[in-house]
């Protein structure tokens, strides 16, 4: 970081936004220097989001400056932003999923940036071996995992020379050495001068990269701290305001019965790209929360698609609940014997975005409030309000629209109607991806809660961290092989590490597998 | 069938097709920015009638065919002006606009019905006319079937190969991703409205100076809605419209040649023809899931307002 240089590459005087019924920005004021990274810190609904969409060109604020190396800038569009030279990834990303991940790189540049470029194909090649990125330039977006696209959006702005880079939770789907090597990354570019804004709900992960950080409270600046002299726990209080527990250990605990069990399942790859499934044996036993790690792309979605029934394909003695062969069954079959899902995607997968809460409930809890074909409007909405409660999630009340939660909220909510069913068995994905420290926290101990209740859980994550707290047994999946399970009191983080890597495939299943293919 | 027929016939179907391969070249275009215009039948009428009017009243046939494309120009923006600016349902718009036009189109023309012009002759490109057989099927034309091959092509270069394509197809599948990235979604979206306005247009003089140069009410029979149709039988890709077009006009013109060979099927059913093929592509495309997301524009159908992103 460059102490020399004293004009701010970027200074935000008292931008004020309000929304209907929310003051979302209120009064804030930051300054970064060239070749700083700054963290933005702050719960969901803090307004953090609103800020870098100011800073962005995408919102613009009802009152305050910008004041961009400094010359004061009124920053219209995104298009200006870039021109600027800041240079986005964000959260919930923008990628064209028709579009090939060269064809959108090359939407986000300027003629002129293209020209000096060159090859766009053989630069993004280039761009994704420095930095270990693993970007196919030819690849179809849509083909892509959620930690794959990331890695497209943010090889989007290395490929622009930008001079401020913002960042929303860009590590929430890396794995430990992809968050390295991105963090490598970072401070090549900060070196370079160029300043980074990073949004992060992984407080040693701020701590440890992060120059400077301001902490938003209810879309004001509450705290301006240098993290190294912090640490996550002291951060952490100053986001929520209270004496928040953070991360305390929980107990594990050793499964009862079988619940759940998976056999010999194979199952070739239904799209292209996408990963086969490879003679998968594990036992889930109720009262357990068994967590499966793993990069995403490897297989987690594949797997999770054939539990749920969202992939129709028969796999007879494959699955069985208890001692019930369900492997033929689809998806409401399963999930009247007493099975919930979580996927990984909230908006569509998840919850249906134009539809309210009220009716999403009513979606996967039709037996309950259905009586002779005609809805109990009156009983699901009670029940609703009751769940938003319960839960904490911020919303208007039980007739909001499902696309206007913001992403924790929503997984707050979708948590609290797959668990308010009592499965005896529950499927998750990414739980808490995007989600803030308390919601984290709220989320896991409902999760927590249902184990003790003796509910069987499958919790697949990328957020390695999370495993360790949450799972009683570990395994890790990689190239749709799925690792021996064990204890994670038995094991460390060098071993899931290893295992996400693959070391556990061993040379012979490898060999028979190449010489069936 | 002696190949003189044959080659009659492909004629025929080349020339029939023309009026159906510029609409659907204009709405390709629309549809591939999220924006449904429903209202292409109603443009054509339009187009037809001042094309007719302005090549009757000026003696120029090319003149008419500007003309033809201005009106279905302020067609369109009547349209986009609804349904981009304020937020109207296109679908409802469009029809509105078919039902406009057709009525519009029949009262300013009522004083020329019957009255006939000079349309375009045809022009033998010299050379290419000459080979057998395709030189006479698609060589022996008149101008504005030569500028639509040459319109294909054009396009085709466009959508597959320049960054203005990228563009269109990036607003058409994802607004919200388009608007952060700077794109002004909006601005793309009334250009291709419009595009698809003025190509409406020249379909529509197409028919009132070149295919039966005269104007009559409600001359171009319910093509406006197979180009519809034609745009969703290519599965929105520009080279399939041209052959989709050729193919649709030669199944127009099928119950005129099986009549001619002494065939009796009734013309209803063989008119029945290019719908019931578009019926069967969509079942087609729709039953590969992976490859029915990479056709059809995501977003079509769909308002963008630049206001409402938080």
């Amino acid at each position: 970081m460059k102490k020399h240089n004293l004009v701010s590459r970027l200074e935000l005087v008292n931008i004020t936004k309000q929304y209907p019924g929310c003051l979302a920005n209120d009064n804030i004021s930051i300054t970064l220097m060239p070749g700083e990274i700054h963290a933005l810190l702050g719960e969901n609904g803090a307004g953090k989001s609103t800020l870098v969409k100011t800073i962005y060109g995408v919102v613009a604020p009802d009152k305050g400056d910008i004041i961009w190396d400094g010359k004061e800038v009124n920053i219209k569009s995104p298009s200006i932003a870039r021109d600027l030279g800041i240079g986005m990834v964000f959260q919930h990303f923008s990628l064209f999923e028709t579009l090939t991940v060269s064809q959108n790189i090359e939407l986000c540049l300027s003629k002129t940036q293209l020209n000096k470029i060159g090859d766009l194909a053989a630069r993004i090649t280039q761009l994704s071996e420095e930095y270990g990125l693993n970007v196919n330039p030819s690849r179809y977006v849509h083909s892509l995992s959620i930690g794959e696209r990331q890695r497209v959006e943010i090889m989007r702005c290395l490929v622009q020379s930008v001079k401020l880079l913002i960042l929303d939770e860009p590590t929430s789907v890396l794995t430990p050495q992809e968050v390295s090597g991105l963090f490598g990354v970072l401070r090549t570019l900060s070196e370079e001068g160029c300043s980074i804004l990073f949004i992060s709900h992984k407080l040693h992960e701020v701590t440890e990269i992060c120059h400077k950080a301001t902490i938003l409270r209810g879309g004001k600046v509450v705290e301006t701290c240098v993290p190294n002299e912090e640490t996550p726990a002291s951060i952490a209080k100053m986001m929520v305001g209270d004496l928040a527990e953070q991360d305390a250990g929980y107990a594990k605990r050793e499964g009862t019965k079988r619940a759940f069990n998976v056999e010999n399942l194979s199952l070739p790859a239904k799209q292209p790209f996408g990963t086969s499934l490879k003679n998968i044996n594990f036992e889930l036993k109720s009262g357990e929360i068994l967590g499966i790690a793993g990069v995403a792309g490897n297989g987690q979605d594949e797997l999770m698609a054939i539990i749920s029934g969202e992939d129709e394909r028969n796999v007879k003695n494959s699955l069985s609940l208890g001692s019930l062969d369900i492997g033929h069954l689809h998806a409401g079959e399963r999930r009247k014997l007493g099975m919930a899902y979580v996927p990984e995607e909230r908006l569509g997968r998840g919850a249906v975005p134009d539809m309210s809460l009220t009716e999403n409930t009513l979606l996967t809890h039709s037996d309950g409030f259905v009586k002779k074909g005609l809805v109990e409007w009156q009983s699901i909405k009670e029940y609703t309000s009751a769940l938003i409660a319960k839960y904490k999630v911020k919303c208007h009340g039980e007739f909001s629209e499902a696309k206007s939660l913001s992403g924790g909220n929503l997984q707050k909510f979708i948590m609290g109607r797959e668990i308010g069913q009592s499965p005896q068995v529950l499927i998750c994905a990414h739980p808490t991806w995007g989600v803030d420290v308390g919601a984290a926290l709220a989320i896991h101990q409902a999760l927590l809660e249902l184990r003790d209740q003796g509910a069987a859980i499958l919790l697949i994550s990328e957020d390695i961290d999370e495993l360790f707290l949450l799972a009683d047994r570990m395994a890790a999946v990689c190239d749709g092989h799925l690792s021996p399970v064990v204890r994670t009191e038995a094991t460390n983080i060098d071993q899931i590490g290893q295992w996400m890597a693959g070391t556990f495939i061993n040379n012979s299943s490898l060999h028979t597998q190449e010489a069936k293919a | 069938m002696d190949s003189d027929l044959i080659v009659q016939i492909l004629f025929a179907a080349v020339k029939t097709g023309t009026p159906l391969l510029f609409i659907a070249l204009g709405e390709v275009i629309c549809e591939k920015s999220g924006v449904l215009n429903l209202g292409q039948e109603g443009m054509m009428l339009m187009g037809a009638v001042v094309g007719f009017l302005a090549a009757y009243g000026t003696g120029s046939a090319g003149l008419g065919v500007l003309a033809a494309m201005i009106m279905g120009c302020v067609m369109s923006l009547i349209f986009a002006v609804l349904v981009l600016h304020l937020g109207a349902n296109q679908v409802a718009t469009g029809l509105a606009l078919t039902i406009f036009g057709t009525g519009l189109s029949a009262f300013i023309g009522s004083g020329v019905v019957g009255q006939t012009i000079q349309g375009f002759q045809p022009i033998a490109i010299p050379l290419l006319s000459d080979i057998p057989f395709i030189g006479k099927i698609l060589f022996s034309h008149d101008i504005l079937v030569y500028s639509s091959f040459a319109m294909t092509f054009a396009l085709m270069f466009v959508v597959n190969k320049t960054r203005i394509g990228l563009t269109l197809k990036a607003v058409g599948e994802n607004p919200h991703a388009a608007n952060a990235i700077g794109i002004k979604v909006l601005r793309v979206r009334y250009l291709a409205v419009m595009f698809g306005g003025v190509m409406a247009g020249i379909s529509g003089a197409y028919m009132s100076l070149v295919y039966t140069p005269m104007w009559v009410e409600n001359m171009t029979a319910g093509r406006g809605w197979i180009a519809l149709a034609l745009v969703v039988f290519a599965s929105w890709r520009v080279g399939r419209i041209m052959l989709g077009a050729y193919l649709f006009g030669l199944a127009s013109i099928m119950h005129l040649v099986l009549q001619g060979l002494g065939w009796s099927i009734s013309p209803n059913l063989l008119a029945m023809l290019p719908y019931v093929a578009t019926v069967a592509v969509m079942v087609i495309i729709s039953a590969d899931k992976f490859k029915e997301k990479l056709l059809a524009p995501r977003a079509l159908g769909k308002p963008f307002d630049p206001r409402q992103m938080a």
